[in-house]
Formats: C-alpha cells, structure tokens, sequence
C-alpha cells in the first residue's frame, strides 16, 4: 500500500469512502477498536482471576502443579511461532507474492492445529485426572478453592482456544480469497487484519502461560 | 417543491422485503431497529402493567409469587437490554450519525446489518426463554441466587443476553471509527453537532463496558453447568460478581441517558433559535460523563461485604459524576434564557425531560450518601430514581428526538396538537406513577414483593392510576405516527426552519444521503446569522461542491 | 499506508529478531519460575509477560510507526482494565479493616 492509490485499490474502493487511504485507515482503525473490546472481555476473567489469586495463592500454586509445564512451554513456543509465521503473511501479500500468502497462511494453520491439538490431550488428561470442575470434582483437602483455579483454566483457555478456531475460520477464508488472485500489494487489508486478530489471540496466551503454568515451580 | 414520489430516497428505492431484509442502508436499518426495539417496548410495557396491577392491592391476587418473580425480572431484561440500550443509538444514531458527520453510510455497513441480526437472534432467545417458563432472578442475575438457587432455566435467557451485547458492541464499534474517519472535509471535531458528540461518549461506554457483561453472563452459564467461579461453596465471591456486572451496568445507565442528552442539545437550540450556550462544556461533560461513570459502581454495593474503604471511594466518586450532569443542565437553560423559544411538541418532550433528569439525578445523590443509602437500598426509592432518569430521562429524550426527526425520516408532518397532548399526558402519568414510589420507598416499601403492609396502597393506587396515563401517552405516538404515514402532508427538508446538516438534504433522504459531499465551513447553532438570512440555508449548511 | 519506504529485508530481518527475542524471554520467564524469590516471582513473570507483549504490538502488529490513535486505542484500552483490575482490588485489600464483620 505503500505507492499510494493504484488501480487495484481503486476497484476495491467501496462508493462511502472518498478514497483507499481513508478506506484502509479506516480497516485497521476498526480493528484495533475491536481488539480493545477483546482486552476487556478477556479482561473480566483476568480480573476473577487476580482476585482469587490474592485470597488463594497457595491453592492456586498447588493446583497449578497439575498443568503439565513442558507442553505449556512447547505450545507457548508453537503460538508465537504461529505469530511469526502470519506476520510474514501479511509481508507476502506487501510484496504482492499470492502464493507465499497462501503458503504462510498454511503454516500458520498447521502450528495452530498443532496447539489445538495438544491444548486438547491436556484437556482429556485433566477429564480422566477428574480435575474439570463440575460437580463430579475429586476431593482433595484444599479441592474447593482448586476447583475455583480449574475453572478459570478451562474458561480462559478455553475462550481462547474458541479465538483460535474462529481465526482459523477466517484463515481459510482469507486463503482462498488469496488463490483467487484477490490481494495485491495496493489491497490486502483484509490480509492485515486477519494478522492483527491473531497477533492479538498470541497476546493473551504469552499473559495466560505464566499465569495459569509457573505459578507452582518454586 | 419537489414531490416526494417523483424522486429516489431510502424508502422507495427498493420494495421488496428482501431489499429491506438484506439492506445495508443505515437508514433503512435505522427503520428495522426502530420496528424490533417497538415491540419489544409494548412487550416489556405489558410486563409493567401486569405488576402494577398486582400492586393495586397490598394482598398477592392477581399474580402469584413465581409469576411475580418472573414478571419483574422480564420488565427489566426486555426494557434494559432490548430497549433502552439499542433505542437512541439504534435507531435515531443510525439514522442520524452519518448525515451529521457529511458521510454516505456508517464506516462498516455490513456490519452494521450484522448487529441488527444479532439483535434479532438474541431478543428471540429472549422470547423464547419467556415462553418456555421465564427468569425469575431479577434482571441483576446475582449469584448465587442465578447459579445456584433459581428455579428456572438461567441459561436459555443468559445466552440471549450473551448474543445481544455483541450486537450493541458492533454498533458502538461503528459509530466510533465513522466519527473518527468518515467526517466530510471541514467538519472538525468542534464543528461536530453535539448528537454526535453523544453518541461518541455512548459508543465508548458501548465498547468498553459491553465485553465485561458478557465475559461475567459467560462466567454465570459456565457456573450453572457446574463451574465453581462464583460458588460460595467453593470458595468463590458472589460480590465479585456484583463487581463486574455492575462494571457494565452502571455505566450502561450512561448507554441510554447520553443519547438523549444529545438529543435535548439538538432540540435545545433549534426552538430556542439561539446558539447554544457553552458548545464546548456540553461536548466535554459527554466524555466527562462517559470515563466517569466507570469510576462509580460500586454504589450498587454498599450494603453488601464491599470494604467501607472502598465504599467512600465510589460514594465520592459517585458525587463527581453529577458535575458533567449539572454542567449540562445549565448550559440548556442559559440556552433557552432570553432566547426566542418556541413549544412545539419535540420542545415540550426536551424541557419535560430536563425537570424529570433532574428529580432522577438529584435523588441519585441521595443514594450516593453512604448512610443514607441503607436506609433506602432496595426500597421504592431506589425503583423511582431509576425510573426518572431511564423513562423520565431516556424516553422523553428518545420520544423528543422521534418528534424533531420524524419528518425527516418519514417526509411526513405529523400533527402537533396530539402530540403535545401525548407530551403532556406523558409528563403526568410519568410524574403520577413514579413520585409516590418516592415517598413509599423512603417509608420502607421494599421493591419485588407483591405483598405489600396496606399503609402503602394510596400510594400503590396513586401510582398504577398514574401508569396507566402514562401508558395511553405511549400509545398515542403510535398511532399519529402512523396516521402520518398515510396523511401527513410532506414535510419538505426543512419543516422546522432550524440548522443542521440533516435538514439541508432532502426528507426522506436520497439512499446515498448527499448528492455531493458537503463541506463545512462553519460552526453548528449559528442561529444569531439565520436571523438575518431567515429562510435561506446558511450556516451549517453545504457552502461547495467537492468531487471525490 | 505509511508514507516512507517499504523496505522488505529490513522488515523480515525485524520479525525474525522478535521471534528470538520471545524466545529468549519465554525461557528467561521459565527459568525465573523456578526460582523461589518470594513476591518478585510475579513481578517478574508479569514484566516479562508485558515486555514479550510490547514487542509483539509494535513489530509483528505495525504499530510501531502507526498514527496515534492506534496508540490512543492500546493505552485506552489498558487504561479501563486497569480500573476493572484497581476498584475490586481495592475492596478486597480493604475489607476486614475496619474490624467489623462482613464489612
């Protein structure tokens, strides 16, 4: 986008806008405005999360030792490197290259399944371990307030683990859109805001790591 | 003039229902807003009648104690979230936003259809969850109460609120990035007429209030399948709850007064045919109003666990919100001071807003006093300033800015007389239904109970006496609106002769809303210049031509 | 739609250096869990936490070098978290002090 108005920008104008530039200014301006409703409706779980961290730190800390650390730091690894490879995404499609779009997009994908994936064995173990927080619950000494730790796990990740397969939705979208020939290197907002959504979904998992893996180390 | 048939506009460029269905006009989704959030007002205005009625006599007769339940919970949910919330910046926001800013349509368009979708999917789950037995927990949804103890199906409704809440998000969403980017060449952010300005403050507290009830509504569904968030029993805190709902809820009382504020700024000066006194302190109280009505929530909590430390932060907080308040009340009255004011109906609707806002207001600092509010939490009291500033205050601006801007929306006139009878009627009914509610809860009559000691039925009888000359003012817009319709005669652009972008374009207005951008070269209100010119479209109006 | 040069090299050699520098910071937060500093052990992870995430926003998600109301959107943003966070905590932290109870 960077020679200003050309030809495929043009045809992509939609008749409210006066020109490109407000259109896309206008994209990314909208999507940052959404993210900032993301942060604070992740927000409200950070929150419950902060307070009953303050009132139950050491129930917290020994529920904690249930998460498995080394596949929170392998998904943790794959997440950013997901992060990478879509920020080279929206590169290609800067320098009008369709088809590394499309590749990079799909590596992208991939990383993501691969996080969805073990996200999901650790799931099934915490279901077979009787660590999910409904009523059938194991009983250990402090389990009331280690119910209270497991169910904010499963709500956070799993939100955003829900983020991640919506994402993953507009990955698909975007890829064949992008096979079409619909991006250039005057018109790939759609492209720049997909990245934005998922740099953002990146975001919450590097606060979510710390705070739901390494609190029971030391 | 031209006739109204012989040119295009938004209502006659497409007749089919699908043209409507699928439109991605705001006007016309403006109009789909404004038929949904109708009906779901005579909805939840049924649920009122039905608990005034029950409260004629201090015995239980007429409803039981489940019904009860299930009706006051229902008249809030339905009146709160699926009427106030989307009524001004739905209808009158969509429709008015972009012609104000000089734009074609909403930044995003499509989505602007989308939360019209999602409104309608959330408000028949809504329906649904009605039918299928009710919600009985107050439409508070306090916990444990909702995750533990409530008989009926949480869920159902929950997931309608749930659904809702995104359709108001997108709509703050848009309005925000079309205020920001899609203002026409010349209109700076201190030229922007101060509905705008509004409906900018809304749409923050929209988008960053709006995500935190639906993360906490999430929190309560995933409690009631078995989570233990909020659990006592597990350790969890139910007053933590009452925080983050009250995050969004307080503030959501903003949701639906600034609009009408801006609404009463419009009609404010244009009867008053005077430039509107202290432009700038009005914009600036919006936003003041909007970032400080975050800060005060916790006056929902005063009688329960909350920290007294805590508590005289929010109660102090709680005061600071009424300066914006006031700043705005007496700017509109230097306004109309020595102006030459005239009392057609939308004027009539404005200063009857302004006398019921300021009763509401000025009990809310009552309940700020942190002794005082124990007395009175959870009486009448409480329910009667509530109602002041969200019937008194929210529906009078709402019903002032459907007046001032039918004839642009329908390019018809509507007769006065009814509608300064409807005005007046409302007025009283609202004051009769509502002020003894004053003086029973500061008695000690405790709200949801249908059960009541006899000493408080002449003020029970009072009051459903009042409701029900409130709800024959309700009705009557309906039908002269609609009776305009068919035989008003055209309104032509201008009909009230006053200032502002809307009024220089065509009524209705063309699909496109502008034939060519205008520019803007002068400030809004410029009224003392009209005088000379009376007649010519001056000022606020599009001085050029520019071509895009 | 920023007005100065694109310059391709420059801007992958950017993204990769981010990448390592996560790396590095999600090792170092790793490797500081397992140390008992008391308090601090979340002090730090918070921090690292926060400076994983700036870089993230400025590089990978171009604001660096952005108009300021994309600053004015991050920071607004923040900034009500942040009230959401301060209000309960300070209710929290507060109550029992006046000795009464429940309150």
């Amino acid at each position: 986008m960077s020679d200003g108005v050309s030809t495929g920008a043009v045809n992509r104008l939609q008749p409210h806008f006066a020109t490109p530039a407000q259109q896309y200014e206008t994209a990314t301006f909208g999507m940052w405005v959404f993210l900032v409703t993301e942060i604070m409706f992740f927000g409200g779980l950070f929150t419950a999360y902060l307070m009953y961290r303050i009132q139950y730190a050491d129930a917290f800390a020994h529920a904690s030792e249930h998460l498995n650390i080394t596949l929170g730091c392998f998904n943790t690894v794959v997440l950013i490197g997901s992060s990478l490879t879509m920020a080279l995404a929206v590169h290609s499609a800067r320098m009008n290259k369709s088809k590394s779009i499309v590749f990079w997009i799909a590596l992208t994908m991939i990383l993501g399944s691969i996080f969805l994936g073990v996200k999901g064995y650790e799931y099934h173990h915490k279901w077979v371990e009787g660590l999910f927080p409904a009523n059938w619950f194991f009983q250990a000494p402090d389990a009331p307030r280690q119910r209270i730790f497991f169910s904010l796990y499963f709500a956070m990740t799993g939100l955003h683990a829900t983020h991640m397969i919506i994402g993953m939705g507009i990955m698909i979208y975007i890829s064949i859109q992008a096979l079409r020939g619909a991006y250039t290197s005057s018109w790939y907002t759609p492209v720049e805001v997909m990245g934005l959504y998922w740099h953002f979904v990146d975001l919450v998992w590097i606060f979510l790591f710390p705070l739901l893996y390494l609190i029971g180390l030391h | 003039m031209e006739a109204t048939q012989d040119r295009v506009t938004y209502i006659n460029a497409g007749h089919t229902v699908r043209s409507w269905l699928l439109t991605i006009d705001h006007k016309r989704i403006a109009l789909l807003y404004l038929v949904s959030i109708t009906f779901m007002f005579l909805l939840g205005g049924m649920m009122a009648g039905a608990i005034r009625l029950e409260l004629l006599t201090p015995p239980g007769d007429l409803l039981d104690s489940d019904t009860y339940n299930k009706a006051f919970t229902l008249h809030g949910i339905i009146m709160i979230f699926f009427f106030l919330i989307p009524s001004i910046p739905a209808t009158l926001g969509n429709f008015l936003v972009p012609i104000m800013v000089g734009a074609k349509d909403l930044a995003f368009p499509k989505i602007n259809l989308l939360s019209w979708y999602i409104y309608i999917i959330g408000a028949t789950i809504g329906i649904i969850a009605t039918l299928t037995g009710g919600l009985d927990t107050g439409w508070t949804l306090y916990t444990p109460y909702s995750t533990a103890f409530a008989t009926t199906n949480v869920i159902l409704p929950a997931t309608g609120l749930f659904i809702t809440g995104f359709s108001s998000i997108l709509t703050g969403f848009n309005f925000i990035v079309t205020i920001h980017k899609m203002r026409a060449p010349g209109l700076t952010w201190f030229r922007l007429p101060l509905f705008v300005w509004a409906q900018y403050a809304t749409s923050l507290v929209m988008v960053l209030g709006t995500p935190v009830i639906a993360i906490t509504i999430l929190m309560v569904i995933l409690d009631r399948c078995g989570f233990g968030i909020f659990d006592p029993k597990a350790g969890g805190d139910p007053v933590l709850f009452q925080h983050l709902f009250w995050f969004y809820s307080h503030p959501a009382v903003y949701i639906m007064i600034l609009p009408a504020m801006g609404v009463i700024s419009e009609v404010i000066p244009a009867f008053t045919r005077k430039k509107i006194f202290g432009y700038g302190f009005i914009a600036a109280s919006s936003l003041a109003i909007a970032i400080i009505g975050f800060l005060v929530w916790g006056h929902h909590l005063f009688t329960t666990t909350q920290s007294m430390y805590a508590a005289t932060v929010f109660s102090v907080l709680t005061f600071a919100v009424a300066i914006p308040s006031a700043v705005k009340v007496f700017n509109w009255a230097a306004t109309m001071y020595k102006g030459s004011v005239s009392f057609e109906s939308p004027m009539i609707f404005a200063i009857g807003f302004m006398g019921l806002f300021l009763i509401g207001g000025l009990t809310g600092l009552f309940l700020a006093i942190l002794g005082l509010d124990l007395h009175v939490q959870d009486t009448y009291f409480v329910v009667a300033h509530f109602h002041y500033i969200m019937v008194g205050g929210a529906i009078m601006g709402y019903m002032a800015g459907l007046h001032y801007w039918w004839p642009k929306i329908s390019g018809k006139k509507f007769p006065e007389v009814p509608a300064k009878v409807a005005a007046l009627l409302i007025f009283i009914g609202f004051n009769g239904t509502f002020f003894p509610q004053f003086i029973a809860g500061y008695a000690g009559m405790p709200r949801r109970y249908h059960y009541y000691p006899p000493e408080y039925q002449v003020l029970n009888v009072l009051s459903t006496m009042g409701a029900g000359i409130l709800g024959i003012g309700y009705l009557m817009p309906l039908c002269y609106f609609m009776w305009s319709l068919k035989y008003g005669e055209d309104a032509g652009k201008n009909p009230w002769g006053v200032l502002g972008l809307e009024w220089t374009i065509d009524s209705p207005p063309h699909p496109h809303n502008f034939h060519t951008t205008p520019i803007i070269t002068s400030d809004p209100y410029d009224y003392p210049e009209m005088a000379e010119a009376l007649g010519a479209h001056t000022g606020h109006a599009p001085a050029e031509v520019a071509h895009v | 739609m920023s007005s100065h040069a694109y310059d391709p090299a420059a801007t992958v050699r950017s993204y990769l250096l981010v990448f390592g520098a996560l790396m590095v910071f999600t090792a170092l937060t790793v490797a500081a869990a397992f140390v008992n500093m008391g308090a601090l052990n979340n002090v730090i992870a918070i921090s690292i936490a926060f400076t994983k995430a700036a870089l993230v926003v400025a590089i990978f998600m171009h604001a660096r070098g952005s108009e300021n109301l994309i600053f004015f959107c991050i920071f607004g943003g923040l900034f009500f978290l942040a009230l959401m966070f301060y209000f309960p905590l300070i209710d929290l932290l507060s109550r029992g002090l006046l000795g009464i109870p429940g309150k």
